[in-house]
């Protein structure tokens, strides 16, 4: 996924002279997941560029470059190492087009790797998709493969407002190839990654093979498990979400993050609203626990995976058929 | 650098001070200053009067401060921006916005009432020094862009104490960003003085840190205000990077009229500043020098208050906000949400107005 969002940032930049990358590491180093490897050498460093280490004065600078004409695409280095800048993203990148009665938009992409699954030690595993979330003005978009990690990166550049572009850090290293060529999905759009018949498991992000692995072992077991993967969480495709689950009557949410008041949550009650009369069972989220994200060797407890996930599934009251 | 202590140019009474590396700006720049000066304090007065009646929600005054708000503005070239705080409102009309679209926010029709992009004046930030990263941004795609835009940000002293203060002036030495830093230190963040926000010997020293020339000048004297801002616009210009600017000066009034200064401040110590007022000084001088003579004040005094009465006019007038606004602006495409949250309101309104 590294590779294809190099893609997508390389393609951006070549068509468009105002997108400029930013933020720590990412000039000669390319970052550390290497995701800008290469641009300053392509595109000088006026285009791609280190900073000093701060993230609050990162996208403070990327939205005063995005008030003076430029399309910033910065990079916060880790999920929880992006919290600094949380009052520049909430307070100001969200609101300016709203404060200023839409006379100022802001084009700028927050790149933030993010989630867990890497063994990686606390403060670096975040899933920190609720707050942004909950943040008016801001897009929320979170692929999670690598021809939507390129397409959805090339629509977030392009996009006239501030986007939170959350990328499943443990997909970077997946090498699956990207035709960049196809049409760019839109943001706000929602896909069907399988069809069933007997339950509907909602997804995005990192979350999306784990149900797509869920759905090949139920299947082997007879039982026919969709998978929608969201792509954007705001906007959120309500139509999608809700016609697989009418067809279906029962529905399982898959997420990383803690559970409480979560973005998983949002989704569960507004199935409930949109398909009460078309559900088997009460829809159930498959979460991360309501606990800071755990030590290395603790994290294959805490992710959501399949067994849990089917074990859930295991629950939606088939006997009422 | 600041160990001589504020650069002065004109002291109290409007007499010139002696000073081998700064020569006075010419008398009709300062006689311009002075009618904006005026103008300013008016306004201040006219926001007072205006929150006592119920028309503004809340007034941060600037009375004091006037020679910093118009110099600071004046500085500026047309392509050139300025960053404002809450306090700066009498700077956004020093630099062209008309007084009734500053006032918007404070009046309670919407955030920001101008339009920041024509005026090149961004919203009045009230997080403090959270603008400040911003006009560093602006600043430094000019350069990528290749314009020779300066930009002016204003910052109180409390503000120097904010972690987004540092960062903007560490980023923008670091990029060699074409930005004034103006610190008015008005000596008070809403009521804790300086000595607890600080124990440096002036926050003009701050500069050393990152790299750029800290200048502290009297802030209540627009001659030396003139000069030194001039300078750090040129040199910003030019290609030599920011420059910190203190600005010794002091807040006359509360922060504001929600705020009691009797609980932490002596009226000796406001008594002690009346004289120090930069329109009195300036005033002293102007006519001292001959450029101001009866007539010519009481031409300045009238224009101000037919500005202050246009504007009084205009806040009197009711000024209809429209639901629908809620929604509009947040994404230049509503989502299904919000689309969907609009219909409700009007579909509620359109009901009221049956029920009527």
């Amino acid at each position: 996924m590294a590779g294809a969002l190099n893609t997508a940032l390389r393609d951006a930049m070549t068509a468009d002279d105002s997108v400029v990358v930013f933020g720590e590491d990412v000039g000669p180093l390319g970052g550390v997941f290497r995701v800008t490897d290469g641009l300053t050498a392509t595109f000088g460093e006026q285009r791609c560029f280190d900073t000093p280490l701060a993230e609050a004065g990162i996208a403070g600078l990327a939205i005063g470059m995005a008030m003076n004409g430029l399309r910033p695409v910065v990079e916060m280095q880790f999920d929880a190492f992006a919290y600094p800048a949380f009052e520049q993203i909430t307070s100001h990148l969200a609101k300016m087009a709203n404060r200023t009665r839409g006379r100022v938009r802001l084009p700028v992409v927050v790149r933030v790797p993010y989630a867990g699954g890497i063994g990686g030690v606390e403060h670096h595993c975040d899933s920190s998709e609720a707050y942004y979330a909950h943040t008016p003005g801001l897009t929320v978009v979170a692929p999670s493969s690598n021809a939507d990690a390129y397409g959805l990166l090339r629509a977030a550049i392009e996009h006239p407002d501030p986007v939170i572009f959350l990328e499943p850090k443990k997909h970077y290293f997946s090498a699956e190839q990207v035709d960049t060529t196809r049409e760019v999905p839109p943001i706000g759009r929602a896909v069907v990654r399988r069809p069933g018949a007997d339950a509907t498991l909602i997804a995005y992000g990192p979350s999306v093979p784990v149900a797509l692995g869920a759905a090949e072992m139920a299947a082997a077991e007879g039982r026919d498990l969709g998978v929608v993967d969201l792509r954007s969480i705001v906007p959120f495709d309500d139509a999608t979400v809700l016609a697989e689950v009418r067809r279906t009557g029962r529905a399982v949410v898959v997420a990383e993050a803690p559970g409480f008041a979560s973005v998983a949550s949002e989704i569960a009650a507004r199935v409930a609203e949109g398909c009460f009369h078309h559900l088997e069972a009460p829809v159930r989220r498959v979460t991360g626990f309501d606990v800071p994200y755990p030590p290395p060797k603790l994290e294959r407890h805490y992710l959501p995976g399949a067994e849990r996930v089917l074990d859930t599934v295991d629950e939606l009251q088939w006997d009422h058929r | 650098m600041t160990r001589d202590g504020p650069i002065r140019l004109l002291a109290a009474d409007g007499a010139v001070v002696e000073d081998q590396r700064h020569s006075l700006p010419p008398a009709e720049s300062l006689l311009a200053h002075y009618r904006t000066m005026v103008l300013g304090r008016r306004l201040n007065e006219l926001a007072g009067a205006l929150v006592r009646q119920g028309r503004l929600a809340v007034y941060p005054s600037s009375r004091g401060q006037e020679a910093c708000q118009v110099v600071a503005a004046g500085a500026l070239r047309p392509g050139d921006w300025l960053f404002p705080t809450y306090r700066d409102s009498v700077a956004a009309a020093a630099r062209g916005v008309d007084a009734v679209e500053v006032l918007t926010l404070l009046a309670g029709d919407w955030h920001c009432g101008y339009d920041p992009l024509r005026h090149r004046v961004a919203p009045q930030a009230t997080p403090l020094a959270t603008q400040l990263p911003h006009a560093v941004g602006v600043a430094h795609a000019a350069r990528l862009k290749g314009e020779d835009t300066v930009v002016m940000a204003l910052c109180g002293d409390g503000a120097t104490s904010e972690g987004d203060f540092h960062e903007a002036l560490n980023f923008a030495a670091v990029l060699r960003a074409p930005v004034v830093f103006l610190v008015q230190n008005n000596k008070y963040a809403i009521s804790v003085p300086l000595a607890r926000q600080s124990v440096a010997p002036s926050l003009a020293d701050k500069g050393v840190g990152y790299g750029m020339p800290g200048v502290l000048v009297d802030g209540n004297d627009a001659a030396a205000l003139s000069v030194v801002l001039q300078e750090a616009v040129e040199r910003a210009a030019a290609g030599a990077g920011p420059t910190l600017v203190e600005a010794d000066t002091y807040r006359l009034e509360a922060h504001t009229n929600a705020d009691d200064a009797a609980r932490y401040r002596a009226d000796a110590e406001v008594s002690e500043w009346q004289p120090r007022d930069p329109l009195i000084r300036l005033r002293a001088h102007l006519r001292a020098e001959g450029v101001l003579d009866d007539r010519a004040d009481a031409e300045i005094a009238e224009a101000a208050e037919a500005e202050a009465e246009r504007v009084r006019t205009a806040l009197a007038a009711d000024s209809p906000v429209d639901p629908a606004e809620l929604f509009a602006h947040v994404h230049a495409r509503p989502t299904p949400d919000v689309a969907a949250q609009a219909a409700l309101l009007q579909a509620e309104l359109a009901a009221q107005e049956e029920i009527r």
